[in-house]
């Protein structure tokens, strides 16, 4: 390591330490394990910018909070995995002594012979380990991406096409009265005549033109290819949308951070 | 008013119960005396909670959403200016859910429609005939990718998604991974995937293996191609943006379910001057991907992408039957949108009707 890293590394040690010390002197009194109170906020707050270093360039300091992160996450998932699902919902379900040896309740009115198949599936999935057996993880994987594709099936028939085709079918012409009552009471309100008519244009050419441009059994040539070029520009903008709202969306994130970095540990604001 | 009787609403899902009634003699449409009909439902002999209010003249009510294992008791109040008057309260009844649920026979027909034309067309790829699949412009940019690598002497990162293998793009993503991967082989470059989950790991290493075999490079297939990060959204994204700036792949693919990870990784990918392939079928995440990469599958191309790249007719057929959908959507709005506005516009009684009809139809139940 350079010299300048061991002197960045000394002095981001000192700064933690007194960081430490003042955050542990502002919790006495509050707290009675304030010291271990004051280092959680000074360990957080480190993190913080550890990653947030990484908009400079990868760093030592980013590399220890990544590594920190991802073993830690790993390990949670994995035991939330097992003391939740199998401890905490399957074993008090199938077996009394089990439960007994977990110290979890058993709940015998909820005990069925069908959270055996899970069971199965899951045992047949680790047999994936075997070398020679490894061949029977196929069978929970294809029941999984079956059983899933079933249930979707239905789902987004539902919501992605007939309640879309549904949503589609509107009056071109909304309250027509004839040409002089329509410049007559031509308006540019949200609510009047000429908005609800260009809504529903707009409505009824951009999710036509859009099934277009996903319409993949014809070459997109001549009047065809002109409605997907109309199509992908009603993509593009409805893109262009959602791209400003959910930025603001992760700003909003980002203010949490910086309201942790100077309010909780700084204390610079109020 | 008299004689309420509830009844269990026939072939749904155990959620319906029917009520009916005579209207009050003093209901009369001019002159009436009744001012409304107010229903009360008691639930497992609880308090009476009214649930509904009618105009006069109703003699009828459906009350939705109920459970399977409650009991219900209902009764009617008529209102009027003089002294409010009650039916007698009905025997406690429950819901039965039936094997038939015909509240979704629309549904159920469209389905069929669907899906008959997915196995036509699944039957048809299998018999050898060709199914024409438009070019997409995504794909044509894969070669290219995998021949910079090569040529740059620096690896192919591939990113199925923070999804399992139960979400469709993920396995859409691994079915271009067998693709990419045949490629890798051939031209000996280099393949890192770090994935989010553990049953992906193990498809996506199959996946490669199978690719090296069918490549004749099995040797030099290992699994440290594909390693497990951690199930956690952006302790992955954190792993996989180290990896980025580290090894500086010269190829990334971005394919599958994403989420707010989608801009971070893209951005990351960016920053090191990757040619970048995204794909992914979430509305939200496309434009972070749009803005970042360098090509896009957008949505159902990542679908498209897979069969056009697998050449499988299961892939195929069911992409064409798709086709068959988008193509009724498309017949169904243009005659649908030409019913309502000259049946609401014009008053075409006809157009009204055809309208109303395509209505309940696509009416989603």
């Amino acid at each position: 390591m350079k010299k300048a890293s061991w002197v960045i590394m000394a002095l981001v040690t000192v700064v933690f330490v007194v960081s430490w010390i003042a955050k542990s002197s502002s919790y006495n009194g509050e707290t009675d394990n304030y010291i271990a109170q004051g280092f959680l906020v000074t360990f957080a707050a480190f993190l913080t910018l550890s990653i947030m270093s990484f908009l400079y360039k990868d760093n030592p300091f980013y590399k220890f909070a990544e590594h920190l992160f991802v073993g830690i996450s790993a390990a949670f998932w994995m035991c939330m995995g097992f003391w939740s699902t199998i401890v905490g919902n399957l074993i008090p379900r199938l077996s009394s002594s089990l439960s007994e040896w977990f110290k979890v309740p058993y709940i015998e009115s909820d005990y069925n012979i069908a959270f055996y198949v899970p069971v199965v599936l899951g045992i047949l999935l680790l047999m994936r380990l075997s070398s020679k057996r490894g061949w029977l993880s196929r069978w929970p994987l294809a029941f999984i991406v079956g059983t899933t594709a079933g249930l979707n099936f239905i789902r987004y028939l539902r919501s992605d096409f007939i309640k879309q085709i549904s949503a589609t079918l509107v009056p071109l012409v909304v309250d027509w009265q004839g040409v002089g009552h329509f410049f007559s009471t031509f308006s540019l309100s949200a609510s009047g005549q000429f908005v609800a008519i260009v809504t529903n244009w707009v409505v009824f050419l951009g999710v036509f033109c859009g099934l277009i441009y996903f319409f993949f059994s014809k070459e997109h040539t001549g009047a065809f290819g002109r409605a997907s070029r109309v199509g992908i520009w009603v993509l593009m903008i409805t893109f262009g949308a959602s791209f400003g709202y959910t930025v603001m969306g992760r700003i909003s994130l980002l203010v949490g951070r910086i309201t942790f970095l100077f309010k909780d540990w700084l204390e610079i604001i109020g | 008013m008299t004689s309420l009787i509830a009844s269990d609403h026939k072939y749904d899902d155990g959620d319906k119960i029917d009520l009916a009634w005579v209207p009050s003699i003093d209901d009369l449409p001019r002159d009436g005396l009744v001012t409304a009909y107010k229903i009360y439902r008691i639930t497992n002999d609880g308090a009476p909670v009214e649930i509904a209010e009618l105009t006069p003249g109703a003699n009828s009510f459906r009350d939705e959403d109920r459970e399977l294992d409650s009991t219900y008791s209902y009764y009617v109040a008529t209102m009027s200016d003089g002294p409010t008057v009650e039916s007698n309260r009905t025997a406690p009844m429950q819901t039965e859910r039936e094997w038939l649920n015909l509240d979704r026979k629309f549904m159920f027909l469209v389905a069929l429609i669907l899906g008959g034309a997915i196995i036509y067309f699944i039957e048809t790829a299998r018999r050898g005939k060709k199914l024409f699949v438009r070019r997409i412009a995504g794909l044509e940019a894969v070669d290219e990718a995998i021949g910079r690598a090569t040529e740059m002497g620096r690896p192919i990162l591939f990113i199925p998604g923070i999804h399992d293998m139960d979400d469709v793009q993920t396995l859409a993503a691994i079915t271009i991974l067998g693709r990419v991967a045949g490629q890798v082989a051939e031209y000996e470059t280099k393949i890192r995937m770090p994935v989010a989950r553990s049953l992906v790991m193990t498809a996506a290493r199959e996946t490669i293996k199978a690719a090296y075999q069918t490549a004749g490079h099995p040797d030099a297939y290992s699994d440290e191609m594909v390693n497990y990060v951690t199930d956690e959204q952006f302790g992955y994204v954190a792993a996989v943006d180290g990896i980025m700036v580290r090894e500086k792949p010269a190829t990334v693919f971005l394919l599958g379910a994403f989420f707010a990870e989608s801009l971070i990784l893209a951005e990351t990918g960016n920053s090191i001057g990757a040619i970048q392939i995204a794909g992914t079928a979430r509305p939200a995440q496309l434009p972070f991907f749009i803005a970042a990469c360098d090509f896009t599958l957008i949505g159902e191309e990542l679908f498209a992408a897979s069969a056009y790249l697998s050449g499988e007719p299961k892939q195929l057929g069911s992409l064409k039957g798709q086709d068959v959908g988008k193509m009724i959507a498309m017949i169904v709005i243009l005659i649908g949108v030409l019913a309502v506005t000259l049946g609401d516009g014009w008053g075409i009684q006809v157009m009204a009707d055809l309208a109303n009809t395509l209505k309940m139809i696509f009416s989603g139940s």
